[in-house]
C-alpha cells in the first residue's frame, strides 16, 4: 500500500529529530534561531545561474551568427518529431535549418529528421535514466557540430517532458509547446509553467478528432487561462492540415 | 525530476560561499526560496539533498525551503494578486497581459556556517 508506506515514512521521519531537515515551510521554520555559534552568510543567488549564464553566452553567439533558435517541447508521444519532419520539408528550400534532438537514449528521432537533408545532432542525456531536459551547456557543446555560418534556423527538439525543460533556458529565441488531442484537455492547467514560458502552442493530431471525445474548445480555453495571448495552431502532422498558418507564423518570427 | 542536479548545484554554491578565513567550516543550514511555479518538488529536493551532502562540509546541514506564492500583476490596470489556480487573466479588467512578479524563484538566500575550530562541540 504505497499511501500507507508514505505516511509511515513521514511519521518515522518526524520521530527522527536528529535529522530534522524536512520541509516545514510556512510553519515557523523561517523564524527558528540559528544554531549556537553559527554565522549566517547571505548569498542570494539563483541555483540555476550557471545554466542561465551559459544560455546567455549561447544567445550572444547565435545573435552574432544570425541564427534563429527554436526550442520545441511537449510530453512524450505528442508528435514533435513528425511535426518537425513536415516543418522541415516546408521550409528547407528557403531556410537553411539544422536540428539538435534530445532524447534519453536512441537516435531514432535523429535518423527520421536526417531524411530532410538538414544536419542533425542527437544528444542522449544518458542511456540509463538520464537527465529529463536539455540544458544550456549541452547545446553549447552540440553546436560545435555545425557551421553556424551556414545555418539560419536551429531547431532544438527537447526531451518529452512538460515539467523540467520549462525551467532551463538554452539561449533560444522562441519556445513552442506541442499538445496533442490524444492527451487530456487539462494539460495546460497541470503544467502551467510550460504554457507560460512558451510563445505558441501547436495542437497536433487533429485528424483524429472524429474518433475521439476530445473537447478541443476546452483545450483552447485551458491554454488561454494559463496564457491568454498565446497563439494556438491546430494542426495534423499526418495530413498537414493547418500547416500553412503555422509555417507562416514561424517564418514571420524567423525573419523578424 | 531534476532535483538531484539541483541539490548538487546547491551544495556546490554553498561550499563556494564559505568564507576563506574559516579553515574547518561546517555548514549547518542552507536557506532556500522556491517559487510555487518552479519545477521543483520540495520533498524530492530534501531527499536528494541528503544524498548530495554526503562527504561534504554540509553533511549535517538542514535544508530549509521557504515556498514563495505565485504573484501576478496586470500590465494594463496594474492590479496585483496571488495566483492560486493556474489562471493568468486579470480579475479586474480581464486583460490577458499579465506578468509574473514572484513564484519562479529557485534561490539560495543564505548559509549558516560553524567554524569547528572555534566552537565547542555540542
Amino acid at each position: 500500500m504505497p499511501i500507507d508506506m508514505y505516511k509511515t515514512q513521514r511519521y518515522y521521519h518526524h520521530k527522527d529529530f536528529r535529522k530534522h531537515s524536512h520541509f516545514h515551510a510556512g510553519k515557523g521554520v523561517a523564524t527558528e534561531g540559528k544554531k549556537r555559534g553559527a554565522r549566517e552568510i547571505k548569498i542570494v543567488r539563483k541555483v540555476l545561474d550557471v545554466n542561465d549564464a551559459i544560455a546567455q553566452q549561447n544567445r550572444d553567439m547565435f545573435a552574432e551568427k544570425d541564427v534563429f533558435v527554436v526550442n520545441v517541447m511537449s510530453s512524450p508521444g505528442s508528435g514533435k518529431t513528425a511535426i518537425l519532419e513536415k516543418t522541415l520539408s516546408h521550409i528547407m528550400q528557403d531556410v537553411r535549418s539544422a536540428v539538435i534532438v534530445g532524447d534519453i537514449c536512441t537516435s531514432n528521432d535523429a535518423d527520421r529528421l536526417a531524411v530532410s537533408g538538414a544536419p542533425v545532432v542527437q544528444v542522449n542525456t544518458d542511456a540509463f535514466g538520464g537527465d529529463c531536459h536539455l540544458a544550456a551547456h549541452v547545446i553549447k557543446t552540440a553546436v560545435d557540430n555545425f557551421n553556424l555560418d551556414e545555418i539560419d534556423l536551429l531547431i532544438i527538439e527537447n526531451l518529452g517532458n512538460l515539467v523540467c525543460p520549462a525551467e532551463f533556458d538554452m539561449g533560444e529565441n522562441l519556445r513552442v509547446v506541442v499538445l496533442s488531442v490524444t492527451e487530456g484537455e487539462d494539460k495546460p492547467l497541470k503544467y502551467p509553467l510550460m504554457f507560460r514560458v512558451c510563445h505558441a502552442a501547436l495542437l497536433n493530431k487533429i485528424d483524429l478528432l472524429p474518433h475521439l471525445d476530445y473537447d478541443r474548445n476546452a483545450a483552447v480555453q485551458n491554454i488561454h487561462k494559463v496564457n491568454p495571448q498565446m497563439p494556438i495552431f491546430e494542426i495534423s502532422a499526418k495530413t498537414e492540415e493547418g500547416f500553412d498558418s503555422w509555417i507562416e507564423w514561424l517564418m514571420q518570427k524567423i525573419h523578424g | 525530476m531534476h532535483e538531484m542536479g539541483i541539490a548538487m548545484q546547491i551544495v556546490e554554491i554553498a561550499i563556494a560561499s564559505i568564507p576563506g578565513d574559516l579553515e574547518n567550516a561546517r555548514i549547518d543550514r542552507v536557506n532556500l526560496k522556491v517559487g510555487k511555479l518552479a519545477a521543483v518538488v520540495p520533498e524530492s529536493l530534501h531527499f536528494c539533498f541528503q544524498i548530495a551532502v554526503q562527504d561534504t562540509p554540509l553533511h549535517h546541514a538542514d535544508l530549509h525551503i521557504e515556498e514563495i506564492p505565485v504573484v501576478a500583476r496586470c500590465a494594463d490596470c496594474h492590479v496585483q494578486w496571488t495566483v492560486r489556480e493556474p489562471v493568468f487573466k486579470c480579475g479586474q479588467c480581464s486583460s490577458g497581459s499579465v506578468e509574473i512578479i514572484s513564484g519562479r524563484e529557485l534561490d539560495i538566500i543564505s548559509i549558516e556556517v560553524v567554524d569547528e575550530d572555534t566552537t565547542d562541540a555540542d
